[in-house]
């Protein structure tokens, strides 16, 4: 096996076995209201998502969302990928703050990060994204609802919200004595990606950026994505909140095992080019060495390659 | 695209509008759900019976086993694009072939014609697939039959998936071309990979900016020769992936220069020459 210590392996699978079947499958109707938000930091509170695919019963919380709370405000950090999972995420604000939600962020276009967006709309709050996200969620928003509403029906999916603060570069915004920095980011992940750090515990919210656990999937470009990562780890920031995985994690391991897994993707499918290995044989050969180390390896690798050899065959 | 009697129209549109998805990253799990999952296999039968109609006129098709198979992943990791892979093992029968994606909108995906320097055993190619749905492949012997072959896929929303950039973007350096080649080795064809810079908009995708779709365009016509003599001729359709790719066999005794002509149907016409590596005996 690849260099990665047996007793982190076990302790990683132990934890994904345990968040995707024991704890959950029993009370899948029940999903959402058995979430719980842990405090990552002072008036940080995170939602784990689960790491699986949209489901009717987990109601599309698969990433991570949650809140930050400052002084006069509150800042939404990801509004959840339905209706009901903003409108769960809502509720819970309401239980510790009385401080209204001044602003929500749109990480990127993918709907398990903004459908929930609507839940917030009657706060009236400034929805902030990447400049390129509005543009993104008109050729996609309505596909990703139609989709929502095949699993989720069309009361419980959400709507597509537009971003109401565009960030082409970067940007702040201050929620009473707590300064929040945004970045918005090349074509990575996706074409929208925007990250944000709380200057007050010095926590990076890197969003979909950054996969833990649950295999990152390349909707973007490979080497676009890396060198974000290469940004994003750059700025020295000791912890972060990744979209997917564990609520808070050390940011130079968990960096390091994403630029593993891109690399891998990256080095092996420049080979299986030069080897004139055509794409059909390339998605069955590719990273399996990171095969045992995330979850929903099997859905998404293929894919993954399939778009690392686009992006690369004319290289 | 390749003629279609106005019948399919109506049917077609139902796919369509059914089916306005793009390639899910995210929400693959409710795949289960899309459209054409629930067709029961008469309503496919007979859907094929439609269009084997509109294409072949009568002509009988017989089912084979031999003539032609066709390989395809059982679910698309891409919708937009997905690997295809045509066996003729009996290729000196072989003068052309036909593929059909029966549930896409504008089914008749590809219809190559092969010439006498083509080796036909082997073809692959990359189509978008916008449904889940039966893929045919036809083999025309040379005596002028007709035999099917057919894969199911799994796949929703490929010829609608947006390419993730403007159409500007898109078109820059459309025509470019490369070729690749690859000795086959001993008593074995030798390969040659032809890609080609083109966005093939399907006329499904919406513009990121104006929101209006982007206007079909796509190849519909490519000439491979080695030599001046007929390596195949294609004619291609929406159902073809952006920046087309296609793996085809030379002739043993094929010889270079292999030039390639492309057009498209907004009078777009490419032709570029490559030069295949030295005899090797």
């Amino acid at each position: 096996m690849i260099p990665y210590s047996e007793r982190t392996m076990a302790t990683r699978r132990a934890a994904l076995f345990g968040g995707l079947c024991l704890c959950c499958l029993p009370s899948l109707g029940r999903a959402a209201e058995s979430f719980t938000l842990d405090e990552v930091g002072p008036g940080i509170f995170m939602r784990r998502g689960l790491d699986a695919e949209a489901t009717p019963e987990n109601g599309d919380a698969i990433a991570n969302i949650g809140f930050i709370v400052g002084e006069k405000s509150v800042l939404v950090t990801e509004s959840g990928g339905s209706l009901t999972d903003g409108e769960w995420l809502r509720a819970e604000i309401g239980k510790r703050t009385s401080k209204p939600v001044s602003h929500v962020v749109l990480t990127h276009v993918h709907p398990d990060h903004c459908f929930g967006a609507q839940a917030f709309a009657q706060d009236k709050p400034v929805f902030i994204g990447h400049h390129v996200l509005r543009s993104a969620l008109d050729s996609r928003g309505d596909f990703y609802r139609t989709r929502l509403v095949e699993i989720l029906g069309a009361d419980k999916a959400g709507s597509v919200v537009y971003p109401t603060m565009e960030v082409a570069d970067t940007a702040e915004i201050d929620l009473g004595g707590r300064v929040l920095r945004f970045r918005a980011h090349g074509v990575a992940h996706t074409n929208c990606d925007l990250s944000m750090v709380d200057t007050r515990t010095g926590i990076l919210f890197p969003a979909d950026l950054l996969f833990v656990t649950r295999v990152p999937s390349l909707d973007g470009s490979l080497l676009g994505w890396l060198k974000e990562v290469e940004t994003l780890a750059g700025l020295g920031a000791s912890k972060a909140v990744p979209g997917h995985g564990p609520t808070l994690v050390d940011a130079a391991p968990a960096f390091a095992d994403l630029t593993r897994y891109l690399t891998a993707l990256r080095d092996e499918t420049r080979k299986a080019i030069a080897a004139d290995q055509p794409i059909d044989k390339a998605v069955d050969s590719i990273g399996r060495s990171e095969r045992e180390k995330w979850v929903l390896f099997d859905t998404y690798n293929g894919r993954n390659v399939t778009q690392a050899y686009k992006e690369l065959e004319w290289e | 695209m390749i003629t279609h009697e106005p019948t399919r129209a109506s049917r077609t549109r139902r796919s369509f509008s059914a089916a306005l998805c793009l390639s899910a990253v995210l929400l693959t799990g409710g795949s289960a759900l899309a459209a054409g999952s629930s067709d029961s296999d008469a309503e496919r039968v007979e859907r094929w019976k439609d269009i084997a109609k509109s294409i072949f006129g009568d002509r009988a098709i017989e089912a084979t086993d031999t003539l032609i198979k066709v390989d395809a992943p059982p679910r698309a990791l891409d919708a937009a694009l997905v690997p295809i892979t045509l066996m003729m093992p009996e290729k000196d029968r072989i003068a052309a072939i036909h593929l059909v994606i029966d549930d896409n909108p504008s089914p008749y995906a590809a219809h190559i014609t092969f010439g006498p320097a083509a080796d036909p055993s082997e073809v692959k190619l990359r189509v978008r697939i916008n449904n889940y749905t039966n893929v045919h492949a036809v083999a025309e012997t040379k005596d002028g039959k007709l035999y099917e072959a057919v894969k199911f896929v799994k796949a929703s929303g490929g010829c609608s998936a947006p390419m993730g950039m403007s159409d500007e973007e898109a078109l820059k350096g459309a025509g470019d071309m490369r070729m690749k080649f690859a000795e086959g080795g001993q008593g074995k064809p030798s390969e040659a990979t032809l890609m080609i810079r083109h966005p093939n908009f399907s006329g499904m995708q919406m513009n990121q900016i104006t929101r209006d779709y982007t206007p079909a365009r796509y190849i519909n016509k490519l000439d491979v020769t080695a030599n001046g003599k007929l390596v195949f001729s294609m004619n291609g359709d929406i159902s073809i992936a952006s920046n087309p790719v296609i793996n085809f066999g030379l002739a043993p005794d094929a010889k270079g220069p292999i030039k390639v002509v492309a057009s498209d149907n907004q009078q777009g016409r490419w032709e570029h020459s490559f030069n295949p590596p030295g005899p090797s005996n």
